[in-house]
């Protein structure tokens, strides 16, 4: 097959490359440009997009002996990734940037590109695993990426191919360190890669303002102010600067964020319990399963996994919860599992 | 594989490998008062001598640089040093909008640590500055002009501009006048004086030569502060030890391209209009860039430039290069964020056609096998790469 592997500049990335050459597979390694304006080296463990990256993938392509190009995709991820992630904040929802780049650019823009230009493949360094074409998590617990391809259609996983899901992180470094990859040993990146120095508040507040308001108890009484509605996120307790105690001075969490009141709700950590989510726009990883699904959600990156079942109601997704999960934020993604299995996906729009 | 990029760098020529390899492991700096360092001094100056009768200068006003870029960089930052200090009025450089970026950048690098200002001399379609539009840009404030650069012939779209008489008006002026002829060495007849430039880059590795070694000509009249400080070496305009191996191969690099270039020029001409036929009945609606084959003294013999309508360079740069097939785009590329070409902006066209364009330049090992297999791979590439171009958009 003529696959194409996006290379970040990272361990995982390259040794996913490296699998697919050792296949027999006919590779070309691709550096995804995401930024306009590039830094020249990475900061700390953060970002993905610097000239170093970079760099660093073209070693790893070379190592390998696979032709190599970078492919400026910033301007559509500026508009499908960064400036939504704005624009959820902005509207009081915490979204899920690497969700989105999945969906809208690797297994999109990306693999559009590819298949236009003749490859059969997209090849990334995911943890996750492709079983009969149904998406599974990685047998690396500590490392599975399914959650983040939850959002991902039948006809888009067909054309992916994810070669690290039936192994873990330290094999895949001793791995890369065999075959002489000098990013063997590169520490691995986390955080949102566009926000370089990863104060995603401070980020955020450079970008919309400073908007002040009230934080308010569920009582509606004022118990302290705020400079950004954005800067928040349900089930959040630090950084709230709250000027009066709550009764018996049990510490205090977010409850809602309003953005349009500039108010946010802080009350007790049980308050933040939920029995049933909507969510909006469902994906299906697979045919669509026998509803209502009982089976397990999953509702943050490396979130525990809550048993459930759901329906689709008006197109929505209705989730219903035997325990009850805490702290969940409309904008993030509820991933429906069944076992090892990814069901689908939808986005959160409101709790219960 | 069909190698469609000698304006990147042209293989070294024979000759040139031969003569630098001999001193490779001899020992001697040049300037040292030793035998050893005779031997090497006289290779050097035997190199000057050669290089200046293959350009016509003497052997005085030539500079042993590092390259393209170190030259350009000593001529535009050490030129307009010089005229400001004798005169703190002259500020204004005088560029061509398509030069280099060697030039580019050390004009506005100029702009933002010195005292300096840009004038950008307009182009036509064809990627040509006239002599009208320099008068007419010195004729704003002559006092106040610190130098004028255009250069021999352009990297991108093949331009050849009419230096012999930009250099008039600008001496008209009493203005110094510098070109970058990187790419005009070897394609075209090349003769410093008679050209009336105050000062030239040239580089060999565009010529067959090393990589690494160039030259600088400078009047000898021509005031200019150095760039880089040390022993003086270089007319106290340019310091560093010399590299004598890399010096006498761009010597015979030189004297033999000089020699052959009017019959390498005809055949490689030969070759470049059948290129440009072949992917013009093969591709009817790709778009021309620059200055017309039928004008031969006009463009670079070796130089194609097309635009592909629908197209992204890179994507065709990839399927092609997957063929064995090696060109560049038609823009400057930073990480690989692609940036359309200024040079093709300057000639008026839009980013769509600057984005999707190619370059293919032929040298002194391109054969018509090469431009064989450009014909042939052309149609699918094209093809392909317009259903790819929207993905990304």
């Amino acid at each position: 097959m003529k696959v194409l592997a996006a290379m970040s500049g990272g361990v995982d990335s390259a040794v996913a490359a490296a699998r697919a050459v050792a296949a027999g597979h006919d590779v070309t390694g691709v550096h995804l440009a995401l930024s306009p304006s590039p830094a020249s080296f990475r900061e700390g463990a953060r970002g993905c997009c610097s000239l170093e990256d970079s760099r660093d993938a073209r070693r790893a392509a070379d190592v390998l002996g696979i032709p190599f190009y970078v492919w400026d995709v910033a301007e559509r991820f500026g508009r499908d990734v960064v400036d939504d992630f704005v624009a959820e904040y902005a509207a009081g929802r915490t979204p899920n940037p690497c969700v989105r780049c999945n969906e809208r650019i690797k297994f999109s823009a990306v693999l559009d590109r590819a298949v236009a230009l003749g490859f059969d493949t997209v090849c990334t360094g995911h943890y996750a695993r492709l079983v009969d074409g149904r998406l599974h998590r990685a047998i690396d617990p500590g490392k599975d990426q399914s959650y983040v391809l939850g959002v991902l259609r039948p006809d888009q996983l067909e054309r992916a191919m994810f070669p690290l899901g039936d192994s873990r992180k330290d094999d895949v470094r001793a791995e890369a360190a065999g075959l002489g990859l000098g990013v063997a040993a590169k520490p691995d990146s986390h955080d949102i890669c566009f926000i370089p120095h990863g104060d995603t508040r401070d980020w955020l507040r450079e970008r919309l303002g400073e908007q002040p308001g009230d934080i308010v108890d569920t009582s509606g009484a004022v118990v302290g102010a705020h400079d950004g509605a954005y800067a928040f996120t349900v089930g959040q307790r630090r950084g709230l600067g709250l000027s009066v105690p709550a009764p018996g001075g049990a510490p205090r969490y977010v409850l809602g964020i309003s953005p349009v009141s500039r108010t946010i709700t802080v009350g007790a950590l049980d308050e933040l319990d939920v029995s049933e989510l909507v969510a909006t726009n469902p994906v299906w990883c697979g045919p669509m399963p026998a509803l209502p699904f009982t089976g397990s959600a999953q509702l943050r990156a490396h979130g525990e996994v809550h048993a459930c079942t759901a329906d689709v109601v008006d197109g929505d997704l209705m989730v219903t919860f035997a325990d009850q999960p805490r702290g969940i934020a409309p904008g993030q993604t509820v991933v429906l599992y069944d076992d090892d299995m990814v069901v689908g996906s939808a986005t959160i729009s409101s709790t219960r | 594989m069909a190698y469609l990029d000698h304006a990147a760098t042209t293989p070294m020529l024979p000759e040139a490998a031969e003569a630098m390899a001999a001193l490779l492991t001899q020992p001697g700096n040049a300037s040292s008062l030793h035998a050893a360092g005779r031997r090497a001094r006289r290779v050097v100056e035997e190199s000057r001598e050669t290089i200046a009768a293959a350009l016509g200068a003497r052997p005085s006003e030539v500079i042993f640089t590092s390259g393209g870029t170190e030259s350009d960089n000593l001529a535009i930052k050490g030129l307009f040093w010089a005229r400001h200090r004798s005169d703190p009025r002259r500020r204004r450089l005088l560029l061509s909008a398509v030069e280099h970026h060697a030039v580019l950048d050390s004009a506005l690098w100029l702009t933002e640590h010195d005292a300096a200002t840009i004038t950008w001399l307009p182009v036509d379609e064809g990627g040509r500055l006239t002599p009208e539009a320099l008068r007419a840009a010195i004729d704003e404030n002559p006092d106040d002009v610190a130098m004028v650069s255009v250069m021999w012939a352009n990297n991108e779209v093949g331009t050849v501009q009419p230096i012999e008489a930009l250099a008039r008006v600008a001496h008209d002026y009493g203005v110094p006048i510098h070109t970058d002829a990187v790419q005009a060495v070897g394609q075209l007849p090349v003769d410093f004086a008679a050209s009336g430039v105050d000062a030239m880059t040239a580089t060999g590795h565009k010529f067959g030569g090393p990589l690494g070694a160039g030259v600088l000509l400078l009047g000898r009249d021509v005031g200019c502060t150095p760039v880089l400080h040390g022993g003086g070496q270089e007319r106290d305009v340019r310091s560093g030890t010399l590299d004598v191996a890399a010096i006498a191969g761009l010597a015979v690099a030189a004297e033999v391209a000089v020699k052959e270039q009017p019959a390498r020029a005809d055949r490689v001409r030969a070759l470049r209009d059948d290129l440009v036929a072949g992917v013009q009945v093969s591709v009817p609606d790709a778009l021309f860039n620059g200055v017309p084959v039928a004008d031969a003294a006009g463009r670079l013999p070796g130089n194609a430039h097309f635009s592909f309508p629908g197209c992204e360079g890179d994507a065709l740069l990839m399927l092609l290069d997957a063929r064995g097939i090696e060109c560049s785009t038609g823009s400057a590329c930073s990480a690989g964020v692609a940036r359309p070409s200024h040079v093709l902006l300057a000639m008026g066209h839009d980013e769509e056609r600057a984005r999707g364009s190619l370059r293919f330049s032929l040298g002194h090992t391109s054969t018509a096998t090469d431009v064989d297999a450009l014909i042939s791979a052309i149609v699918p590439t094209v093809e392909r790469a317009r259903s790819a171009a929207t993905a990304l958009r």
